[in-house]
């Protein structure tokens, strides 16, 4: 193992490595998980020269503060992050997202805040000194599998790094997060479990994201939407973006974390091309959802991949 | 066979089995489930198998509803099912302090603790699914006469081992967790086990379980 290490200052919220998740193991209970916005998890690990099977640290509203001991190392922070870098000389510099820098020993890096969103990822050339688990870096702490025995990081630890001899050059993209107006939905499984009543107010009335929101799920505020036919049904498989909606009409929107399988009826499923937008709205978010067709879905995410393409060929 | 086909979202097929839960539509499912894992199909991320339902997830870079579903409906199922299922004895302690609903079921059920129990152990369990938290097996069918709904108000903690049954069901707390089932039982088995990567869950959807009683010298032993 590498002698050249991060300690950990301060750990931030939910801080945890993911990667771009853990496949087929939902027939024993274990969800994808993988980063919660993949397109900024993409760019970091561009940035900074790494392929995309490389773990990043995801955070959630406060990141850690980290200090290094180790030769430099290059990094790059994704997301709308606040964050300083003080320098061993004391000097402070203020930190721009989507761009590289160079950490040198006893340099700290201090993630403050990620702004009017969730989740930030932290990038180093090379990554951590960590070990799959089920082919996965990814950290899910409900069945504490993966690195760092599966929990999330705790003070004082050291995150070892894999020093990669490289030579610093500076790379930056302008990326700017699209504005969000509805996440797009298509029909549930149980969609006419519900009155019309509630399927109207489902769709065109505003939802606030609540504070009960994290990596497993979102549970959100608005109209009860009403259910007249069964509000259980037998516990079937889930995926991420399926909207149950329990017997208090209040729906919850399962995230990367999520329980495999569910027992409440399902109004709608976000398309795949809008997760990435949701997973970052924080809570006290408006929401309004937009039936679409699938068609439409599966173009809108031929649309996302272009996207993600581009902004990944201007990374020289 | 699958009665009905359908999209759950843009990136799962969704197979509907029928609306009867029994061993005959499960064993279905996971004849299904072990024919296309084999398979290996690209874009393939999961396959989710339930009590009569077959999700299939998928990366929509790769692949699509439509191209997935036909592959579903032409798979050649190979009968050679459930070669690899086992039975499986599970040892449980009764004592007081982990039977934590005895008394509201007794009440319920109008039944003596020793008849419930009568019933619960003189019967063999069929799995017929793991999921929601790592390894939690879903085993049915429970005689009729021990038959109760949920909690009304689920428990914030269930303990880790905790033997819980609703309905015609019955399961295993594999992690401390949320949940409304009538907890009658500990086990000091580890049902999951994760430093077994190669199979880390105990008790795998085909499975059949039986469970035995041991005191609570013998549990607290057991692991010893």
């Amino acid at each position: 193992m590498s002698k050249n290490y991060f300690e950990i200052l301060r750990p931030g919220i939910n801080s945890t490595f993911q990667d771009l998740g853990r496949f087929n193991q939902h027939h024993i209970g274990i969800p994808m998980s993988g980063a919660m916005d993949k397109r900024n998890y993409l760019i970091g690990n561009k940035l900074v020269g790494n392929n995309n099977n490389i773990s990043a640290i995801e955070f959630a509203y406060q990141g850690p503060l980290l200090k290094l001991q180790s030769s430099k190392v290059i990094a790059a922070i994704t997301g709308n992050v606040n964050f300083k870098i003080l320098r061993v000389n004391s000097k402070v510099e203020e930190g721009q997202c989507y761009e590289t820098f160079e950490l040198n020993d006893g340099d700290q890096i201090d993630i403050i805040s990620t702004n009017k969103s969730v989740y930030g990822y932290f990038f180093i050339n090379g990554g951590f000194e960590i070990e799959s688990f089920w082919k996965s870096f990814s950290i899910n702490t409900m069945a504490q599998i993966g690195p760092n025995d599966g929990i999330k990081f705790g003070l004082n630890q050291k995150l070892f790094v894999k020093n990669k001899e490289s030579k610093f050059q500076k790379k930056r993209i302008d990326y700017l997060h699209s504005k969000i107006e509805f996440i797009r939905v298509l029909k549930g499984t149980n969609f006419n479990y519900f009155s019309e009543e509630g399927t109207n107010n489902f769709f065109n009335k505003e939802f606030t994201v609540s504070k009960l929101t994290d990596r497993m799920g979102m549970r959100i505020e608005g109209p009860k939407i009403e259910n007249i036919f069964e509000t259980n049904i037998k516990s079937e498989g889930l995926i991420k973006g399926v909207i149950q909606v329990p017997g208090d009409g209040n729906p919850i929107i399962m995230l990367s974390d999520y329980g495999t399988v569910g027992g409440y009826p399902k109004i709608a499923v976000v398309i795949s091309a809008d997760h990435d937008r949701l997973t970052q709205l924080n809570p006290g978010s408006k929401i309004k959802f937009k039936l679409v067709e699938l068609n439409e879905a599966e173009n809108l995410y031929k649309l996302y991949e272009i996207e993600t393409k581009n902004i990944l060929n201007q990374i020289r | 066979m699958i009665k009905n086909i359908t999209n759950l979202g843009d990136a799962a097929v969704y197979c509907d089995f029928g609306n009867q839960i029994d061993q005959e539509t499960n064993l279905n499912v996971i004849k299904y489930f072990k024919n296309l894992k084999e398979l290996k199909i690209e874009g393939i991320t999961n396959i989710t198998p339930s009590y009569n339902k077959l999700i299939v997830s998928f990366e929509p870079s790769v692949t699509n509803y439509e191209k997935l579903k036909n592959k579903i409906i032409d798979l050649k199922l190979d009968n050679k099912e459930n070669q690899n299922s086992k039975i499986i004895k599970i040892p449980i302690c009764i004592d007081e302090e982990f039977s934590l609903d005895i008394k509201r079921l007794s009440k319920e059920l109008k039944m003596k603790y020793d008849q419930i129990y009568n019933s619960f152990f003189d019967k063999e369990y069929y799995c017929y699914m793991t999921g929601f938290i790592a390894g939690m097996p879903f085993l049915g069918d429970t005689r009729e006469n021990i038959r109760l709904n949920r909690l009304e108000t689920p428990r914030v903690k269930v303990p880790k081992g905790s033997i819980g049954i609703t309905e015609q069901f019955c399961n295993i707390y594999t992690y401390e967790s949320p949940g409304g089932w009538n907890i009658i039982g500990n086990t000091p088995v580890k049902i999951f086990d994760k430093s077994n990567q190669e199979n880390p869950a105990l008790i795998n959807p085909g499975d059949r379980v039986t469970f035995y009683k041991i005191s609570k010298q013998e549990y607290q032993k057991y692991n010893e």
